[in-house]
């Protein structure tokens, strides 16, 4: 599986965000984050707040046609030829790879999914953004989605961008590569598996010893704090844009 | 456990539950991946063999007819006998014929998955005609009334303990022992026997090349050589798809596999079988046989985009890797292939009524695709066959069974779903219901809950908390 090589453009002046629905509905912080990191990089932040989904989980569970409804209202609520930053690798993995065949014949999809950037991909390698750690000193570990990994080749950017902070530790935990069971529909309609796939996850992460760990997709962080909930665990996941967030912004000083 | 795939999810959770099994695959998978990971140190070596690989097999499929219509000839001219069979039951009456025209009553078997698919076997021992596995997994899991867990390992699922206790029950003699060398002594003591007395030998073939009529076999215990040389007749069984047109394909593919499914440089033995003894020969086979098996391949190969389902090598890295086939193991398919190749090849031999299952018991985290050595995108095809399996009657037909999993239930909420998507104002609403009664989420009814706290929506979503002008 050969991720094409991506030609990166200089820092722009404006980009649009795509949060998604998980961080909408359950982590509205990340956004926020995610909004603060990209102003302090001096560049206007469009929110359209009519975007919704998109259209993975139906074009997961092999529902082509409803998924290709969301895909194209989406297209059409980006129309300014500026970056889209999308705050998950998997949605990214959607709207970048899978958005070009799902819908071959539409006129400027090929250009939309060119022009769309994970997070920490779009921090790292178009802003080239110097972090500068404020925090006090802390291990984490890093838990890189499948998606992100596997389909938008950006299993390297958050750790790029967590080694720049000096005060971080970042650990390898065990079997960093292997999937968190979480796979949308797949949580439920194999739900043992899935289960199974999360416990061995939440172990791995807990015998890291860390102080917290993040990643880049709220998919996976709501099923491993899940599973870590369950657990009566204290160590939780966050997102990797509230977590640089915060390092840099010295909020962790004034609390 | 019953091996079917229309139980997998009753299998898939009696699995999970038995503790000693999951430590054997979790132990076994760790030790194949490291052995694989230490054959490829360089991604890029890697990356260019596997894309070689790929496009090798991929022009193999795309001259496919001609390339068997070759094999044959080319067989033939060799002195092999050529067979075709259009599925199981064809292609176990041809072997059962060329054993009865040699007056056989026992047969000497090589790995051949195969004649698994075809439950040779079982059919075979119904005819009165005794049949011995001897490669060594294969031998412990006939012995012990099992089906391979694994296409390479078949006994994987079995630690030295299980395969000790059952050594002593199947040769009362000898001694209770859990050292390794001594119980393959113990075994190969046996087989030595039943390889001397066999009247035919059946193997499967790893590559067959068309325009030589090679058939090549890769193994380590030198019971390949053996099932191919010793009995008056060889018979040599393969799946239409492993034909490839020249010899000079054939080291790639060979540093693939065997670096790929048990991380070798090399395998042990590799057979070359060109033809049955010659006059002037003093050994080999009087016979040689190729049977050559569709069962449910030619569906795959008519539709362009599931054909790359036919590029398997049959490696077993997909398995090795996979999350969900490293905490099942391979029984609870139901299947002759478990993992991710055999969720993606069962429904063109078994339909999708019976393995509309199989595609969904996948994250599609991609571990598989990215260490196949001939580049087979398993999470797309994974994808493709859950939308076949989705289809409205009345759509084309492009498999058996299409259209299997299909609900009213399912087909609404994804309509209601996509309606709500495409209609921000109604989506807004919904959010706003959301945030509201968000609270309530950890009270409903759902497996998520089986190991983990339902997530809580935030009282406020994001949208709501953004409050800027738009451009």
């Amino acid at each position: 599986m050969s991720i094409p090589i991506k030609i990166y453009p200089p820092k722009p002046a404006k980009v649009y965000l795509y949060v998604t629905c998980l961080v909408n509905h359950f982590s509205p912080n990340t956004g926020m984050d995610a909004l603060a990191m990209l102003e302090r990089e001096g560049i206007e932040v469009i929110v359209i707040t009519e975007q919704t989904c998109c259209g993975q989980p139906a074009y997961n569970a092999g529902f082509i046609e409803q998924s290709m409804q969301v895909a194209q209202s989406q297209i059409a609520l980006f129309p300014l030829p500026i970056p889209i930053v999308i705050l998950s690798g998997s949605c990214g993995g959607m709207m970048r790879k899978h958005y070009p065949t799902l819908l071959v014949n539409h006129p400027t999809v090929q250009a939309f999914s060119q022009r769309l950037y994970e997070f920490s991909e779009f921090l790292l390698h178009v802003c080239q953004v110097k972090l500068h750690d404020q925090g006090t000193t802390t291990n984490i570990t890093l838990h890189t989605s499948c998606s992100g990994r596997r389909e938008m080749g950006i299993h390297n950017t958050g750790m790029k961008l967590l080694s720049q902070l000096k005060q971080v530790t970042v650990v390898e935990h065990e079997y960093s590569q292997e999937c968190c069971g979480f796979g949308g529909t797949f949580s439920v309609k194999q739900a043992e598996i899935s289960a199974a796939m999360v416990e061995d996850k939440s172990i791995h992460l807990s015998r890291s010893n860390c102080d917290s760990f993040v990643s880049t997709d709220w998919g996976c962080l709501l099923n491993i704090n899940g599973a870590l909930q369950y657990q009566k665990s204290s160590l939780r996941g966050e997102h990797l844009a509230t977590f640089l967030n915060k390092r840099v912004s010295n909020t962790e000083k004034a609390q | 456990m019953a091996m079917e795939p229309a139980f997998f999810k009753k299998n898939a959770r009696e699995a999970l539950k038995d503790q000693i099994l999951r430590k054997n695959f979790r132990g076994a998978m760790d030790f194949l991946r490291l052995k694989r990971s230490a054959m490829f140190p360089d991604p890029e070596y890697f990356e260019e063999l596997s894309a070689y690989g790929e496009s090798i097999k991929q022009k193999a499929l795309l001259q496919l007819p001609d390339l068997l219509q070759q094999l044959e000839h080319n067989c033939q001219r060799n002195g092999i006998q050529v067979w075709w069979a259009e599925d199981a039951t064809e292609a176990n009456q041809h072997i059962l014929r060329i054993i009865n025209e040699n007056n056989g009553n026992k047969v000497v078997k090589g790995k051949s998955m195969v004649s698994e698919e075809t439950g040779l076997n079982d059919f075979l021992l119904g005819q009165n005609i005794e049949c011995i596995e001897t490669d060594m997994g294969e031998y412990i899991v006939q012995q012990s009334g099992e089906h391979p867990s694994h296409i390479i390992m078949p006994a994987i699922h079995k630690n030295v303990q299980q395969i000790a206790s059952l050594f002593k029950k199947i040769m009362p003699d000898t001694a209770y022992t859990e050292d390794v060398d001594t119980l393959i002594r113990m075994a190969r003591d046996e087989m030595r026997d039943h390889f001397f007395h066999a009247d035919v030998g059946i193997t499967g073939v790893n590559f067959a090349v068309a325009s030589t009529g090679t058939l090549c076999l890769v193994e380590n215990e030198g019971n390949g050589r053996m099932s191919t040389t010793v009995p008056r007749v060889h018979i040599a069984m393969m799946g239409i798809e492993k034909v490839v047109a020249d010899l000079s394909d054939i080291p790639y593919l060979l540093e693939l596999l065997t670096k790929s499914a048990t991380g070798q440089a090399i395998s042990t033995y590799f057979n070359m079988i060109s033809s049955p003894r010659k006059k002037d020969e003093t050994d080999g086979p009087e016979q040689v046989h190729l049977v050559l098996v569709d069962n449910g391949r030619s569906q795959a190969y008519a539709d362009k985009e599931l054909r790359t389902t036919l590029q398997c090598i049959r490696c077993g890295a997909c398995m090795n890797h996979c999350p969900v086939y490293t905490r099942i193991g391979g029984h609870a398919y139901g299947t002759v292939y478990p993992g991710p190749i055999g969720k993606i090849i069962s429904p063109h031999l078994l339909g999708l009524e019976s393995t509309k299952d199989l595609p969904t018991a996948s994250s599609l985290c991609g571990a598989c695709e990215e260490v196949c050595p001939v580049k087979i995108p398993i999470p797309k095809i994974l994808h493709r066959l859950r939308v076949e399996a989705n289809k409205a009657p009345g759509a084309a037909p492009v498999m058996r069974g299409q259209g299997s999993s299909r609900t009213k239930t399912e087909v609404r909420i994804w309509q209601i779903w996509s309606y709500t998507c495409v209609h921000p104002r109604l989506y807004h609403v919904v959010s706003r219901l959301i945030a509201v009664f968000g609270f309530l989420v950890p009270l409903l009814k759902s497996p998520w809950k089986i190991n983990r706290a339902m997530p809580v929506p935030a009282t406020k979503s994001f949208m709501s908390q953004y409050v800027r002008k738009k451009p």
